[in-house]
């Protein structure tokens, strides 16, 4: 996988290239097939293989799991060895030479295979992995050519589904003992409860006592899945995928941008499902990720809409809603308009609105999620963005967690955290609220007060915390704000410049909740609405801002407000005007994650109804408002945010932000700090509803439900770390 | 049989190193009495004076008192204060081989466990998991000797450098975890174990673990997982438990039987052991009879002794005569069975039983005469392993179960000729493609008797076929 990272993060990486270079142990010598390969020491046989591209069959072995060796699908011939060898676990060792073709290994794979199906329903045609099956593909390439299945006479195993929640369905007679998921459960998603019970042949996938699945990554298992045993509800009977076309996205239910794909037949969106990004999320993606994307089904804008004399919203045409926004546009005067954007916008549209309003000689642009306004405040990139990367988390020995839950804010960075808690001595500490994340930590209390007490070495925490090589401070977006908010910022600043003195690391990184956040910061929105309560406007635009941070009483009793946006939620309810837009799966959008990594969505489908594209809508009013903004199609306006800020329009790279000290100078070290900075989302039935498409999501409502349920639940485990 | 030298059941040693084994063995041998002496050419009947088990059958007292008044416990101290060396030493010299099944030279073993100190503890794990049908020679050992085995682990700990033995013994051996609990107990009082155990400075722990019942158990790794407080299933090798074992550090596990008979060899000598029996099969051996003889036993004798003349000598012979026997498994449930024709010169040692296409195992032997139903004897033996597959790996799991469903036809003869080939195909999918041994262990009793019985299975499948042609035609005429 290629990494393009640049500046900081890429230095720490030839840091590292550089020392593991130095130190590097010697190859060894491998041959596969009769080709000769070096290959690092400890490397498996299988990944040699790789290397050469050779691909062996395997259904148990997966990248990011640990080795389970278990399918004997992965058996290849080792000269010297009688046994054929499981690839997948062995270890490389010089002058191996592997053979992954022979008739002894075709012969031992196709022994496997009929074992394999020996006791499979093979009821491919109702199942739902039909298609993108790796037992159908694996048993059409590595197979016999003729069964000898005795089923007729000897009958096949069948097992009792499990009911594992609303997300994940279950046909357990499907299921070929591989343990991915069991291992993806205890690994990554800490969710313990999913073991095997039984032994041979009654071995059974499953959680003893029937229960919820209770993770925020729960849909990943059926990813991993390699046959239909575990698939999604939402999903289930609707697609086969060769009727289905794919288009590779940026997720924005989460700062973190994971890579999505989206799959779609005939104009209909059918499922998300992860694309591999290195860099950002592996190849996990959340449940709300995955699964609100039902809630883009209901409760759509489709049509224009003005209120009417009697109070009442009623369609229009986009004629008319035009020329009604223009004319009050126009005869409201620059400082009693106001744009209040939400989190779920693409850089386009943010840059369109901001430009429009500058037209009118208003900068009173403002996002709807706060961020401290004096002491640099959003001026200073570094003070805003995940510094670091968040490939990075996985590199700390020591973690401070203030005022968030990554586990709920950003669930494939939180996989990270919990990879270093399995794999390395890393130690967390977490100031906020005893929330349920999947590690260890220590508790250092709710009060940001306790940052002094780190700043001062006092305490367990803060000496290994001061100790530590690769220190890392992730801050939520959401205790960052007004004056406490700064002053936290502030002494946090001062915590990193001391732990960063001759250290790769910015250290400092603040995990921002809305995908749409860092690019609004980045094109110069201002954070928070104070300033709309300072001076009621007139005349207000929202743009996708459904978080109920605005609302009537805090404007001019004559404001006007409009509302541009795609579902019919908090904003669209005061509006007197409403502008249907698009949703992120429908239109081309940049978007910038909390990193500062800027990322190209792409549509997948059309707006439905009469909405349109977010910037078009924005640059039309413009142009009936007399002030045609200079831009007409995609790659004009990508130009536009080209010149505003050149790393928008370079995809996939990580700006870095170097201006860290600067920052400091300029931040506001004393204050009063004394504030509780729990983050919102403490308990998993917190994590499923955080925005408008997820709380209009069906699936994400039923997850919610289940997760509440799961709490009375006797037999449910009590949070990882209360059991440490 | 394609690799002869792999151990059986379901105490196996890692199969990689028997190579090297061989080596060490020869040159052990050799380098003993080869040359210097005459080579015995009759083996068995062995004197009581040269048994090691001298209370095998419970006459004397179990405890610490009857162990010293039989020898146990004498100079254990100056053993120890030889050293890991010597120990290790006389071991080779005594060409013990495992007696767990697979044989492995166990001075060798040990001698794995002789690393730098690296930080790990290092712990003696031993296998008390006798669950292999047919076997009941370390429940002897155990209830009726427990401190031989116990003297056996401190010996085998100062050899290998262990800080502590953990003796996993099988949940079913309630009786016996309880006199070995109680024999551990005498030990500890007595200064035997424990800080510097018998003034010798050295620091020792014995711990005995009870296990829940599950044959799999008995496979070293699976064994490891089981005290780890795990479900019982077997680990992937390489890493092998000598690198990492229990709870991550070094480890060796050994069969009881093993563990036993080392003070007795460190107290006789190693030369004294290799005495008896054929070159690498040397010294005593627990031989467990059970099946069609007129007196099932358990009996020490010696290694090579020809299996006519175990079973004549000390089991009253074959009911019915040796005349009237069909077939004998020679090891353990695991191990191929031999029709009569090998039984009658056959010597009981590893090697020749592997020459006979068969294994010497846990030296369980299990007598069949003419009046067993050997197709259903196999069957029972197919359904054991499907009940005992831990079900982690495909073709054990899968394969277990096909394999019971189809022997269970056969026993009726509801199959047709040709599914004994597919059977046999069958079996060596499974063998050698597993984790462990357990789906070779499955397999090898099917081929044995596909390879010896054959005739048999096809006349009850055309005895079958018959009958159904004529039920068909009884139809008819009825029509």
């Amino acid at each position: 996988m290629q990494r393009i990272v640049r500046g900081v993060a890429t230095k720490a990486q030839q840091q590292r290239q550089l020392s593991a270079a130095a130190n590097a142990p010697k190859k060894v010598e491998v041959f596969i097939d009769g080709k000769k390969i070096l290959v690092d020491p400890g490397m498996t046989i299988l990944q040699a293989c790789a290397l050469v591209g050779v691909d062996i069959p395997r259904f148990c072995y997966h990248d990011r799991l640990s080795i389970a060796g278990n399918c004997r699908m992965c058996l290849v011939e080792v000269e010297k060895s009688v046994k054929p060898v499981a690839s997948c676990a062995m270890p490389v060792m010089n002058g191996m030479k592997v053979k992954t073709n022979s008739d002894f290994v075709r012969k031992a794979r196709e022994g496997v295979m009929e074992f394999m199906l020996n006791n499979h329903p093979l009821d491919c045609p109702i199942c739902d992995q039909g298609g993108e099956c790796d037992l159908q593909d694996q048993a059409v390439a590595f197979g016999s050519d003729r069964g000898r299945l005795q089923s007729r006479l000897d009958g096949k195993r069948a097992v009792e589904d499990k009911d594992i929640g609303p997300l994940v369905k279950t046909v357990m007679t499907r299921c070929i003992q591989c343990t991915r998921c069991v291992r993806f459960a205890n690994e990554v998603a800490a969710f313990p409860d999913f073991g095997t019970t039984g032994r041979g042949q009654d071995l059974q996938i499953g959680t003893y006592v029937e229960k919820f699945f209770a993770s925020e990554m729960s849909g990943n298992i059926i990813d991993i899945c390699p046959v239909g045993a575990l698939t999604s509800k939402q999903y289930a009977f609707v697609a086969r995928p060769w009727e289905t076309r794919k288009t590779e996205s940026v997720d924005v239910l989460d700062a973190t941008g994971s890579n999505i794909v989206l799959t779609h037949r005939t104009g209909e969106l059918l499922r998300v499902i992860p694309k591999i990004n290195d860099d950002i999320n592996e190849e996990w993606i959340g449940d709300q990720s995955r699964f609100a994307v039902d809630g883009l089904k209901v409760q759509r804008l489709l049509t224009p809409m003005i209120r009417g004399a009697d109070g009442q919203l009623k369609p229009a045409s986009w004629e008319e809603a035009l020329f009604t926004v223009a004319a009050k546009l126009r005869e409201t005067s620059a400082e009693q308009k106001a744009a209040v954007v939400g989190g779920l916008n693409d850089v386009e549209s943010l840059v369109a609105l901001k430009d429009l309003f500058n037209r009118f000689n208003s900068e009173n642009v403002m996002t709807e999620e706060e961020f401290p306004e004096t002491s640099g405040g959003s001026d200073i990139r570094a003070n805003y963005i995940f510094n670091d990367g968040i490939a990075n988390v996985e590199n700390a020995d020591a973690i401070l967690l203030v005022g968030t839950n990554p586990r709920f804010e950003a669930p494939t960075l939180n996989a990270r955290i919990r990879k270093s808690f399995l794999y390395s001595d890393v130690q967390i500490g977490v100031i906020g609220s005893e929330s349920e994340l999947n590690y260890d930590y220590d508790y250092l209390g709710a009060s940001a007060k306790a940052i002094d007490d780190v700043l001062s070495g006092k305490g367990e925490f803060a000496k290994t915390f001061a100790n530590a090589k690769q220190p890392l401070i992730i801050v939520g977006a959401q205790a960052l704000k007004g004056e406490a908010g700064a002053a936290i910022l502030g002494k946090l600043q001062q915590l990193a410049d001391k732990l960063s003195a001759g250290k790769n690391v910015q250290v400092l990184n603040v995990l921002q909740r809305w995908a749409g956040q860092t690019g609004a910061l980045d094109v110069g929105y201002k954070a928070g609405t104070a300033a709309l309560r300072k001076t009621p406007v007139k005349f207000l635009y929202l743009l996708g801002a459904d978080e109920g941070k605005v609302n009537k009483s805090n404007l001019d009793p004559q404001a006007f407000i409009v509302y541009q946006g795609h579902h019919g939620d908090a904003g669209a309810q005061i509006a007197d005007v409403i502008f249907p837009g698009a949703a992120y799966t429908e239109k081309d959008g940049t978007y910038v994650n909390t990193e500062g990594r800027s990322q190209r969505g792409y549509p997948a489908v059309s707006p439905p109804g009469e909405a349109r594209v977010d910037w078009k809508i924005i640059r039309a009013v413009s142009e009936v408002a007399g002030k045609s903004l200079p831009y007409n199609d995609l790659k004009e306006i990508r130009q536009r945010l080209n010149e505003i800020a050149p790393h928008l329009a370079r995809y996939r790279d990580i700006e870095p932000s170097p201006f860290i000290k600067q920052a400091l100078q300029l931040a506001q070290t004393s204050g009063s700090i004394d504030v509780d900075v729990s983050p919102a989302l403490r308990e998993l039935a917190d994590y499923y509803q955080t925005n408008v498409i997820s709380r209009n999501s069906r699936s994400m409502a039923q997850a919610k439900k289940a997760a509440l349920e799961n709490k009375e639940n006797p037999y449910a485990e009590a949070p990882i770390h209360a059991r440490l | 049989m394609t690799s002869p030298t792999v151990g059986l059941g379901a105490r196996l040693i890692g199969q990689n190193v028997s190579k090297l084994g061989f080596r060490g063995v020869v040159t052990s041998a050799s380098s003993g009495n080869a040359q210097v002496k005459q080579e015995k050419t009759t083996f068995g009947n062995l004197k009581d004076s040269d048994r090691i088990f001298t209370n095998l059958y419970g006459r004397h007292d179990y405890r610490l008192k009857g162990a010293e008044s039989r020898g146990d416990w004498y100079k254990t101290k100056d053993i120890i204060l030889k050293g890991s060396e010597w120990i290790l030493g006389e071991l080779k010299t005594s060409g013990l081989r495992g007696r767990g099944g697979a044989g492995f030279p166990s001075g060798m073993k040990w001698g794995f466990m002789n690393k730098p100190f690296d930080g790990r503890p290092k712990y003696l794990v031993v296998n008390a998991d006798e669950g292999e049908p047919g076997t009941c020679k370390d429940r002897e050992i155990m209830r009726h000797d427990p401190h031989k085995l116990i003297e056996g682990c401190l010996i085998g700990g100062v050899a290998m450098g262990a800080r502590a033995a953990y003796i996993y013994i099988r949940g079913e051996f309630y009786n016996e975890a309880c006199i070995l609990q109680e024999a551990v107990n005498e030990a500890y009082k007595a200064g035997y174990l424990g800080k510097d155990c018998l003034g010798t400075g050295y620091n020792f722990d014995v711990f005995v673990v009870r296990g829940a019942g599950a044959y799999i158990c008995g496979e070293e790794t699976a064994l490891i997982e089981s005290i780890e407080g795990k479900q019982g299933k077997p680990r992937l090798k390489p890493p092998f438990p000598a690198d990492i074992g229990l709870f991550g550090c070094p480890t060796t596990v050994t069969n009881v039987e093993t563990v036993a008979v080392a003070p007795t060899i460190c107290r006789r000598g190693g030369e004294w052991f290799a005495g008896f029996g054929r070159e690498r099969n040397r010294g005593t051996k627990l031989f467990c009879i059970s099946g069609q003889v007129n007196n099932p036993c358990t009996v020490e004798e010696e290694m090579s002794i020809p299996l006519k003349d175990l079973i004549e000598r000390h089991c009253g012979g074959v009911i019915g005569g040796w005349d009237n026997l069909l077939a004998i498994i020679p090891g353990g449930s695991s191990v191929p069975l031999m029709p009569k024709n090998v039984c009658d010169t056959v010597l009981m040692d590893f090697d020749a039983l592997v020459a006979a296409q068969s294994g010497l195992g846990t030296a369980a032997v299990i007598v069949m005469n003419k009046q067993t139903d050997i197709v259903k004897c196999i069957a029972r033996l197919s359904l054991f392993y499907k009940h005992e597959s831990c079900g982690q790996c495909t073709p054990c799991r899968e394969g277990c179960n096909w394999l019971n469903k189809m022997m269970w036809r056969f026993v009726d003869g509801k199959a047709k000729s040709s599914e004994i080939d597919m059977m046999w195909e069958l079996s060596k999918q499974i063998e050698g493609h597993t984790i462990c041994a357990l789906g070779d262990a499955a397999a090898w009793p099917v081929q044995g008797l596909i390879r010896h019985f054959r005739p048999e299975l096809e006349r009850r499948m055309a005895e079958f076929h018959k009958q159904v042609l004529a039920e068909q035609g009884n139809k008819q005429i009825q029509q």
